[in-house]
């Protein structure tokens, strides 16, 4: 029950918070949101480190954006269109990687991201180094005008929405169960007549849709796409979220965006000082507190209760 | 089942092949050291079979040949008379034959009902499924309690797996394996690294599943093995020296001697 509660009072806070709050910075954190959740269900729930999801995230974003600009179809066709895309290189990245694991399907994600990255910046679509600019935010469904921000972000919070659902489904599903059963213990899923790879190939094609989708509503709420959306920095920025709020929780990757993109937007000012400080806190996180934020909020609170029946 | 057309003679009209399980002259070389060579077993349906022998003689090599989980460099293994020589190990497992392993192989972070219904879906074609709810497979709930009360773990079905005793655990790998209803069950060592008090409790279990089952097991402790097994297959330096009754191995002097030192245990 408290936990429907909870959650109402996250939604309410998410309703007014644009009241308070500059409208972009809480879309970025939107985003991250989606993109975070999606990197953690490779990892957290399949057990696969990939250090090449910008590779869906920034893809998405150019497709999404070249859509818009060359055929003006409503939005949300181009971010679906982004997130198609996404998904496909998912599947064909993963045809190639999840025969591999551990530090081996980091190194071949990392590698193909790479190549990515270098075939973006030579495409002529794209605009290379300059990034693509001014990517129209056309209508939603054709007659829904959200071009000024404060509105567009309730249409990118219903997306938020819509896939924290779609990711407590995933992991809540018969296909999870045996995702989680990998990541627990892979030889003993294979000897119970399970053939692993499939699971994580299909887990892979989930996890890059959702990225792809974060990328398409990046390039509708800066309305622009550069080269930094496919670069490693993001790759390894999105890792360093999902550690820092808690992996294997659904909302640890949600915690760990807000605070990431939040010291960013407040660190800003000070340079380098900002990178100093997430390399600060990363290494706490990794020698203190393994569980992250969420995990060791949820540790604390179950010792707090069993010490309370005593 | 019936589309085999693998050259095994036992089959060939014949109703139902003698042994469950066969291995003919199966070998596996290391880069040239023969860990396992030419080793014969025939594995009687419906017995318990261990395989012993001192450490290093290729029990765990063998073992891991016939449950697919390392290739034989030569030789034939045959399941129900089937040749299962080049079939991967998920596949062997959808066949009937199912192992434990020797460091308890249970999923710590799922629940004992959880870690039985991930093994009863492998059967069950829905899992694939990511966009339905658990609903879609709850109707596996009765089965798995079932099953956890056939290893006693009925109360503990809500409990994350790494919350059990090691005892439990074995136990509840074993209601995991039985989940795949297997007509061929391969133990490594059950009960490796267990206490005296949980010991009895699972060689009671073992031999309470393997009424109608083939069980082949690996063992280090011989009063468990002599309780337990119809046959027994003692081997040395990867290859088989005898093989018989707990009677006829136990007074072999060739055994005697392999076991150098452990005559009094014998």
């Amino acid at each position: 029950m408290s936990r429907y509660l909870g959650l109402a009072a996250i939604l309410v806070l998410a309703l007014i918070a644009p009241f308070f709050v500059y409208s972009v910075t809480l879309m970025t954190i939107l985003v991250f949101v989606i993109f975070a959740s999606s990197f953690n269900l490779l990892l957290g729930y399949a057990g696969l480190l990939s250090f090449g999801q910008a590779m869906f995230f920034g893809t998405a974003a150019y497709i999404t954006g070249h859509i818009l600009k060359t055929t003006g179809v409503s939005l949300e066709i181009a971010i679906i269109g982004g997130m198609l895309i996404g998904a496909v290189m998912g599947f064909l990245v993963g045809l190639v990687a999840v025969r591999r694991s551990g530090i081996q399907f980091a190194m071949i994600t990392f590698a193909i991201a790479q190549f990515v990255y270098f075939l973006l910046l030579q495409s002529e679509f794209t605009g290379g180094e300059d990034g693509m600019q001014r990517i129209p935010r056309t209508e939603i469904f054709g007659f829904i005008d959200l071009s000024d921000n404060f509105s567009f972000y309730y249409f990118v919070l219903a997306v938020t929405v819509l896939s924290i659902a779609f990711f407590y489904r995933v992991v809540h599903s018969p296909f999870g169960e045996v995702l989680k059963a990998i990541r627990d213990n892979e030889p003993r899923v294979e000897s119970l007549g399970f053939k692993p790879d499939r699971y994580k190939l299909v887990a892979m094609t989930l996890s890059a849709g959702m990225a792809g989708l974060a990328g398409g509503l990046k390039a509708t709420v800066f309305q622009f796409a550069t080269l930094t959306d496919v670069s490693w920095h993001v790759s390894g920025e999105v890792i360093f979220m999902t550690l820092l709020g808690g992996l294997g929780t659904l909302t640890g990757p949600m915690v760990g965006a807000g605070i990431v993109i939040g010291l960013n937007d407040h660190l800003a000012q000070f340079g380098e000082w900002a990178l100093i400080s997430q390399g600060v806190i990363l290494l706490a996180v990794i020698l203190f507190f393994r569980r992250g934020v969420v995990g060791e909020l949820g540790a604390f609170v179950r010792r707090y209760k069993a010490g309370g029946r005593k | 089942m019936q589309h085999t057309e693998q050259q095994s003679p036992a089959e060939a009209g014949s109703p139902a092949p003698e042994y469950a399980l066969e291995a003919r002259g199966i070998s596996k070389s290391f880069g040239g050291f023969f860990a396992v060579k030419d080793v014969d077993l025939k594995i009687r349906r419906g017995s318990v079979h261990a395989l012993i022998g001192p450490n290093g003689a290729g029990k765990t090599t063998c073992f891991n040949m016939l449950t697919k989980a390392l290739q034989p460099t030569s030789g034939q293994i045959l399941l129900e008379g089937r040749d299962i020589s080049r079939l991967p190990t998920s596949e062997v497992a959808q066949q009937g034959l199912v192992r434990s392993f020797q460091i308890s192989a249970t999923f710590p972070h799922l629940t004992c009902l959880e870690n039985v219904r991930v093994a009863l879906q492998s059967k069950y074609g829905r899992s694939f499924h990511f966009w339905r709810s658990l609903r879609a497979v709850a109707e596996l709930n009765e089965r798995a309690m079932a099953l956890l009360g056939e290893v006693g773990l009925s109360d503990s079905a809500g409990l994350a797996a790494s919350d059990l005793s090691y005892g439990k655990k074995r136990a509840l790998e074993i209601a995991t394996t039985l989940a795949l209803d297997p007509s061929v069950m391969l133990l490594d060592e059950p009960t490796a690294g267990m206490g005296h008090e949980d010991v009895e409790p699972i060689t009671e279990l073992i031999a309470k599943v393997g009424k109608d089952r083939t069980i082949v097991i690996i063992e280090h402790n011989l009063s468990v093995v002599s309780s337990l097994s119809e046959r027994i297959t003692v081997l040395k330096q990867g290859e088989v020296l005898t093989e018989g009754t707990y009677a006829e191995v136990s007074s072999n002097p060739d055994v005697i001697s392999a076991y150098m030192g452990g005559v009094d245990e014998l």
